[in-house]
């Protein structure tokens, strides 16, 4: 396969199984995930990432526990793949108060102070202008880190991608964007939303350094990110890298799919990450089903535990509704 | 200060120059403290406030930005978020609603978002008001729209000593702080004490005490409603002036007093009639104070209109001090 | 809507007994209202033909509104009614009416007096009736300060206040009222206390002899001598017959005495027997049934119940030897009488069993003296042992 010739060398084997572990620990996180909104365990939206689980996995290995992570409402996959405990973000979907929230955000806004992840940001657009902000407190402490902030494609469209392009640019700030293409802005294609549907070419426009990857390629995600990553931490100012990828699954949990064809889902599932991976994995000797089944079975172990944490944890009473609108309690 | 040494005594100056003098002081007393909006550096401040910052601070830290207010505002919630302490000039109220995302969105939600674990600890300045015949899109007042938001605090300074002194306790609020300036202010001058320094943001004030009727009122109006208080007490009617000070959160306890204490009450509020500040008030009087009342509770609010250009139309549509005192006599039963 | 006592503050009208077009005359009954003290029948002190009734059966509307027109001799009829009007029948004052305002919101005009809040608390207070006061406040509204000077100003005009308008329970809305005006009696009278002993049985013995020849229904109970008895030794002693007002006392317009009637379902009403002086005792008898039986269906006239220039209140039925009364206000006297017993009693002379009552007077120290107390007793004694002087 052309790509994998182009594609960057197989790394050693623990990492390789690390980076299928990873994946495939996102993949069964979510399907558990969706079992449990249909018992009604969970409610309001739910953004599956399955299917794009290459990126957060990928993108992760560039980044060290001091950089900043600022995400979408369809960052579970990010939280998973940035360190966060699993029974945590099981325990805010359920609205738990030992939810990593305290279940005051739900599926679509995960924060996590310990891996300075800052969200879980449902308002398309809304986040980069926090990760310019991110970039800009980092740069003025002068401290050597990274924000990397995930955004769809749809985000393209609003002028808060703009502005922010623009002004991380011309302040030449540490920020990574990573804008995850799956085609779709929830159910309008990307020929239907833009102009020019080469997403990288926007952001070159803005003298940002731009890449286009292959977002179903973990080792190419990794790669990228690691470039990226490594010119920002240089002082070249923010990177750009869209990541053309595909979610196998509905924009969220009740959506009947009209606008794509069940073709292009069953054409972009052969290209799947982890089936590609892991096929890479065995065609290189790395991977046996005895290893497949030894990371399955350490996966479900820890999916269960989630599940089991988040069933253990309490609501938190009526009483502190009110908590956490100010930093005092007395205040408005 | 050096005025301070001279004998303790107090220091002329105008609104401008308090702000700025709250500015530098801010900048000098914290490292992680930095200005950023529109025009805040070389041009100086759309109304000049920040002016000779730059040179004393260098660009690091008195920021020009695009005109993008969306990202230069989530910018410094970024940034607060970050560690650092920004200050974020946005040229008017106006323009504000360009980054209203990032305000209602962002600011003011990511504390309880996140269960508590981050707190954005950011300053948003703003001008705001009309009555320089700037026409409808930079005259409006919409401190009552940010006011309606938990999450965020909203403060407007109508005094000297209070534009010295609220940015600092702004600073050192770990949630995001507004501070609405009215326009028409910055020009206004006088004394304060030369050591004067910050001042709380939680509490209203009596500016002037009487015992016939409260006005309550905040911002520009405070001028207005003063000289209403002065020329009713011609008539042998002793206005009481409260001075909200805090739009959000609103200290019920000074106002409710006050009225109690008069029986009667006029709000008089630059933000429109209906569904404003004014309004909120008036709830919390009826609900609180409905029983000590001894007339209606009155309004006298910017009419019903975008504010228009034309001088006599734009004073017509705007609270005055003739309008203040009708309303007064009207409730005393002077008019009916 | 009549004020049928200072303690009322609305009524519900129950029903009309006219209907437009029907011509009155001063003093018909015209309509029945259900008021804190029970139905009431109002009556017009209007002649002419009825135009227009304005409030609906059913309807509870504060005292003064005005509940129906009435066209005098040779008056064109009004034009066809624009909605409720503002309240005119209000005695004093009348209050300014609101200037329409572009900037006031359109609707009908008030249909009761404006108090504000605190206003109406203070009174409460203080037991004015705030709808009575002049209002300086906006559109001539009742405020504080009207209520504070009403009250430092002249405070024996006070009227007594009850608290809602429209109490749920009629017997503890009366309660309330008997409450309100009994406490404001003894806040402000300085009552005194007269009795004696009165020989009462030639005064029997001839109302027996009378019974003897009149038919069953006319026959004349004691109670109706006592009254009338009462009614002509006040002649005697006007200053106990009339009202305290403004700090000074008024003669009553004729003797109209009030008799004290205990209701089946607890507290009690004082209607008036109209020039009760001039009335001869069949009438007074008369009038007592009547209003005996009007009081206790709950169907009392209005001027019956504000007319009243002092009050008989007798228990003699229950047993008691004395009664040391409470005076109504704003009347200046009330005279109880106890049970009729056999006693002892010296006669020229001799001890003989006789049948007494012990009379007592409770009187307005401001307005009279014990001395012309006493002589109030000492005619009525006269009077009553000159029977037939009473018929």
């Amino acid at each position: 396969m052309t790509q994998s010739e182009k594609g960057p060398a197989m790394p050693d084997r623990a990492h390789a199984l690390d980076l299928l572990r990873g994946m495939i620990r996102i993949r069964r996180f979510e399907e558990k995930c969706a079992e449990l909104y249909s018992a009604m365990k969970i409610r309001g939206f739910l953004h599956l990432c399955i299917g794009e689980e290459a990126i957060p996995v990928g993108v992760m290995q560039a980044l060290t526990p001091q950089d900043a992570i600022v995400a979408t409402y369809r960052e579970h996959g990010h939280a998973l793949a940035r360190g966060m405990s699993a029974g945590a973000v099981m325990a805010e979907m359920y609205g738990k108060v030992g939810g990593c929230s305290r279940g005051r955000g739900g599926s679509m806004h995960l924060f996590d102070a310990a891996t300075r992840f800052y969200g879980g940001n449902a308002i398309v657009g809304g986040g980069l202008p926090l990760a310019v902000g991110l970039g800009l407190a980092d740069r003025m402490q002068e401290k050597a880190n990274v924000t990397a902030c995930f955004f769809g494609e749809g985000a393209v469209a609003e002028g808060e991608f703009h502005e922010s392009m623009n002004l991380a640019a011309l302040w030449r700030l540490p920020v990574l964007f990573l804008c995850e293409n799956n085609l779709y802005a929830m159910g309008t294609a990307l020929q239907l939303s833009e102009s020019n549907t080469d997403i990288h070419e926007k952001a070159a426009g803005y003298g940002v350094a731009s890449e286009a990857v292959d977002g179903m390629d973990v080792l190419a995600v990794e790669a990228a990110a690691r470039r990226a990553s490594d010119a920002i931490r240089a002082g070249k100012g923010p990177y750009f890298l869209e990541l053309r990828t595909y979610r196998f699954r509905p924009h969220s949990m009740f959506d009947p799919e009209l606008y794509r064809d069940k073709d292009e889902i069953e054409a972009w599932k052969r290209r799947g990450p982890i089936v590609t991976f892991s096929g890479h994995l065995r065609d290189a000797g790395l991977l046996d089903d005895a290893a497949l089944a030894s990371i399955e079975a350490e996966v479900e172990r820890e999916v269960d535990e989630a599940v089991a944490f988040a069933e253990a944890s309490d609501w938190e009473p009526v009483g502190d509704l009110t908590r956490d609108v100010y930093t005092e309690e007395d205040a408005a | 200060m050096t005025a301070h040494a001279a004998g303790g005594g107090t220091i002329a100056l105008t609104y401008r120059e308090a702000v700025r003098a709250a500015l530098r002081e801010a900048l000098e007393a914290d490292p992680r403290v930095f200005l950023m909006g529109e025009d805040v550096g070389r041009y100086g401040g759309c109304y000049a406030v920040s002016t000779g910052l730059l040179a004393d601070f260098g660009p690091e830290r008195i920021r020009d930005t695009p005109l993008s207010e969306s990202v230069f505002v989530g910018a410094g919630i970024g940034a607060a978020l970050g560690g650092m302490r920004p200050i974020v000039e946005v040229m008017t109220v106006n323009f504000s609603l360009l980054a209203i995302d990032q305000i209602v969105n962002n600011a003011a939600t990511i504390r309880h978002m996140s269960g508590g674990q981050f707190s954005i600890p950011l300053v948003i300045r703003m001008a705001t008001g009309g009555g320089k015949q700037l026409a409808a899109q930079h005259s409006h007042s919409l401190e009552g729209w940010y006011a309606h938001i938990p999450g965020i605090r909203v403060v407007t300074p109508a005094t000297i000593a209070d534009a010295r002194g609220m940015l600092a306790s702004a600073l050192a609020c770990p949630d995001p702080v507004l501070i609405f300036e009215n326009a028409l202010l910055y020009n206004e001058k006088g004394e304060i004490p030369a050591d004067a320094g910050a001042v709380d943001i939680d509490r209203a004030a009596i500016r002037r005490p009487g015992s016939d009727v409260s006005l309550i009122t905040y911002g520009g109006s405070l001028g207005k409603t003063l000289t209403a208080a002065e020329s009713l007490a011609g008539q042998g009617i002793e206005a009481e002036v409260v001075d909200l000070r805090t739009l959000r959160p609103l200290d019920d306890a000074t106002i409710l007093d006050s009225v109690r204490r008069t029986r009667r009450a006029v709000i008089v509020d630059e933000g429109w009639r209906s569904v404003g500040i004014a309004a909120e008030v008036m709830a919390r009087i009826m609900e609180q104070a409905f029983y000590d009342l001894d007339a209606p509770v009155a309004r006298v609010c910017s009419e019903e209109v975008p504010i228009p250009y034309a001088r006599h139309l734009e004073a017509a549509a705007l609270p005055q001090t003739d309008k203040i005192i009708r309303a007064v006599e009207h409730l005393m039963g002077s008019h009916d | 809507m009549p004020s049928l006592g200072s303690d009322m503050e609305a009524g519900t009208l129950v029903e009309w007994l006219v209907a437009p077009g029907d011509t009155v005359s001063r003093g018909d009954i015209v309509a029945v209202v259900e008021t804190q003290k029970g139905a009431i029948e109002i009556e017009t002190f209007e002649a002419g033909v009825v135009d227009r009734l304005v409030v609906e059966p059913g309807t509870e509307v504060p005292v003064g509104t005005v509940i129906a027109h009435i066209r005098g001799a040779g008056e064109p009829a009004a034009p066809e009614a624009p909605a409720p009007e503002a309240p005119e029948a209000k005695p004093k004052p009348k209050p300014k009416a609101p200037k329409p305002a572009a900037a006031k919101p359109a609707g009908p005009a008030p249909t009761r007096v404006r108090v504000s809040p605190v206003a109406r608390r203070r009174a409460g207070q203080l037991g004015i009736d705030p709808e009575t006061l002049a209002g300086t406040g906006p559109g001539g509204a009742v405020s504080l300060e009207d209520v504070e000077r009403a009250a430092a100003a002249a405070p024996a005009t006070a009227a007594s206040a009850t608290r809602a308008a429209t109490p749920p329970d009629a017997s503890a809305a009366m309660r309330r009222a008997i409450a309100a005006a009994m406490a404001r009696s003894k806040r402000e009278i300085p009552h005194y206390y007269l009795s004696t002993t009165i020989d009462l049985t030639q005064a029997l013995d001839w109302l027996e002899a009378e019974n003897r020849r009149l038919p069953v229904a006319g026959r004349l109970l004691y109670g109706a001598l006592l009254v009338k008895a009462t009614a002509l030794a006040l002649g005697e002693v006007p200053e106990l017959n009339g009202f305290w007002r403004d700090d000074g006392f008024v003669p009553g317009p004729g003797i109209h005495v009030g008799a004290a009637i205990a209701l089946r379902r607890g507290g009690l009403v004082a209607p008036a027997i109209h020039d009760t002086d001039g009335k001869d005792l069949g009438a007074v008898m008369q009038a007592l049934r009547d209003l005996v039986q009007r009081a206790r269906g709950g169907r009392l006239r209005a001027s019956e119940l504000s007319d009243p220039t002092v009050t008989v209140t007798s228990l003699g039925e229950n047993g008691v030897e004395a009664v040391f009364p409470v005076i109504y206000p704003p009347q200046v006297a009330i005279v109880g009488f106890g049970s009729v017993v056999e006693r002892p009693w010296s006669v020229d002379g001799r001890i003989e069993s006789r049948r007494v009552i012990t009379a007592s007077l409770a009187a307005d120290h401001r307005v009279s003296d014990g001395h012309r107390g006493a002589l109030f007793l000492r005619a009525l004694d006269r009077r009553l042992q000159d029977p037939e002087t009473l018929a």
